[in-house]
């Protein structure tokens, strides 16, 4: 039972990029004041923060306290919660219930990740504990090894051509480079993808989301109380997490991330709207294979046909649904604990008609998704433009 | 790799030793404390199969630390008889080789060591069968 509804007031990111001369805080600082200038003067109860990395690229635990102590809003509530790639949907879950029980009035949500602070190797060893250490990362298995062995099953059950992976990279590209935040605003070709390095075949580096620092904020407010800050406010209708085994071999069927598909059936649930009716989606694109699994289990695409409904235009404005126009993570960048509060920022501006050249005329409503792990923590939620 | 964090799991990863719910017969692996089909905790002890077939792979191009002198190396989810599921690595094997679908068997290999100083690492990994 929801005791009382929520409203996102406000939201802030910076650019996600290697940003070599600025730390965590200060990342994490610009995104707040972007986010606390476009409202007016709202009292901060509590902070929610997801990361993932700070403990082993930054020497850092304890986010909570810094980012209090950078906006000089100590001696308020503020915790990092931490579920890998998912940390940023996990801080808008626990944001959104902190909201909604009536613990707290105004709760800021942000995600930060400074992924360029160590080198190459470092990171992606911190990057690869979103999987299983004793099971799978023991035998040499890296994180994009693993969506590679998933991959490598979806071309070998449903026959499914290695260039329509290559093509939605092409499509994300082509959004992000209408993005202003984008890491990666350019547009590539097919053959720029399909010639990629292997990074685990597969996987080529252009299936891949880049390594990249950034910080995103929302804050969320009651629904009734919004109006006290700014005219301009979206709805939370639904919201989910979900789980699964950490172990991808636990699994009975390879091709289908079942806690995509429970944490969206609740969310659709709460919401009482079905995939039809989200107009605007940013999901969990980590690998191109992660998108086509995501988009059938998110229900916007029939099971294995994930080709055959992106040559239709089903992912593009006026198709069945804006995917990422942000470029998702592939183009606009994964920077993993922030990833998931980037994704609500973005649907937040294009539901208040904000999102400039990346604008989807009309949305209304939206839903993001964001996974952490090979599908092992899920977060969905779905916003509504209020009228 | 601490010594205590390597030799805890050698039941598991050396003799390959899982829990077999003794309610609904679903072999946990890794064991768990409550089986993940039914969430029994009646179990029993229950070696699995040596021999299996390749679900899928992937070659390792970039590896992680401790995995540079062996790449490319294959990673493999395996299906041994009994339907249980690995994540593994298949070894003696030209990549140009591999084969969703081949019949595959345990092997006892080094998989890695800590450094020049550190423990050495053993586990099972799966080559093809009748080699």
């Amino acid at each position: 039972m929801i005791l009382r509804r929520v409203a996102v007031i406000s939201y802030g990111m910076t650019k996600v990029d290697k940003h070599w001369n600025k730390s965590l805080r200060s990342l994490f600082g610009e995104a707040a004041l972007n986010a606390i200038n476009k409202v007016k003067n709202p009292k901060i109860d509590a902070i929610i923060v997801g990361n993932m990395c700070a403990s082993d690229l930054s020497d850092q635990n304890n986010i909570g306290a810094i980012v209090a102590d950078e906006l000089g809003l100590t001696p308020i509530t503020a915790y990092r919660v931490e579920a890998a790639c998912g940390s940023g949907g996990a801080a808008l879950l626990t944001g959104f219930s902190l909201v909604s029980s009536g613990v707290y009035n105004v709760v800021m949500v942000g995600g930060v990740e400074k992924l360029t602070d160590n080198i190459g190797k470092m990171t992606s060893f911190s990057l690869g504990k979103a999987a299983d250490a004793e099971y799978e990362l023991f035998y040499g298995a890296t994180f994009a090894s693993l969506n590679a062995l998933l991959m490598n099953r979806y071309m070998y059950v449903y026959k499914t051509p290695r260039e329509a992976f290559a093509d939605f990279a092409v499509l994300m590209h082509k959004n992000g480079a209408k993005n202003p935040y984008a890491q990666l605003p350019f547009e590539i070709n097919r053959e720029i993808a399909l010639n990629s390095e292997y990074i685990a075949d597969p996987i080529r580096l252009y299936d891949c989301a880049p390594i990249g620092d950034g910080a995103a904020v929302i804050i969320l407010c009651s629904l009734e109380e919004a109006s006290k800050y700014t005219d301009s406010f979206v709805e939370i209708i639904g919201i989910s997490g979900a789980s699964d085994t950490i172990n991808i071999a636990s699994r009975d069927d390879l091709l289908s991330l079942k806690a995509t598909v429970t944490a969206a059936n609740n969310a659709y649930k709460m919401a009482k709207v079905t995939p039809k009716d989200i107009d605007v989606a940013e999901i969990h694109d980590t690998f191109t294979i992660t998108a086509a699994i995501s988009l059938e289990d998110l229900g916007f695409c029939e099971r294995g046909k994930f080709d055959k409904f992106l040559y239709e235009g089903a992912f593009e404005p006026g198709g069945i649904v804006a995917i990422n126009p942000s470029g998702g993570l592939k183009s606009r960048g994964h920077p993993v604990g922030a990833t998931g509060v980037y994704q609500a920022a973005e649907i937040t501006m294009q539901l208040l008609g904000e999102a400039g050249k990346m604008q989807i005329p009309n949305a209304e409503i939206g839903l993001t998704h964001n996974m952490g792990g090979v599908g092992s923590s899920v977060y969905v939620s779905i916003m509504k433009r209020v009228k | 790799m601490s010594v205590p964090r390597y030799w805890r799991e050698i039941p598991y990863r050396i003799r390959l030793e899982a829990k077999k719910c003794k309610l609904c017969n679903y072999v946990n692996y890794p064991p768990r404390s409550k089986c993940l089909k039914c969430g029994s905790t009646e179990f029993e002890k229950y070696i699995l199969p040596k021999r299996g077939k390749l679900l899928s792979f992937s070659i390792i191009r970039n590896p992680p630390i401790g995995f540079d002198k062996k790449t490319p190396y294959v990673i493999g989810l395996v299906e041994l008889e009994d339907g249980t599921r690995l994540i593994t690595q298949i070894t003696d094997i030209d990549i140009n080789e591999l084969k969703i679908g081949m019949e595959v068997e345990q092997v006892f290999r080094k998989i890695t060591e800590d450094g020049d100083s550190g423990i050495i690492q053993y586990g099972v990994k799966f080559r093809p069968k009748n080699m």
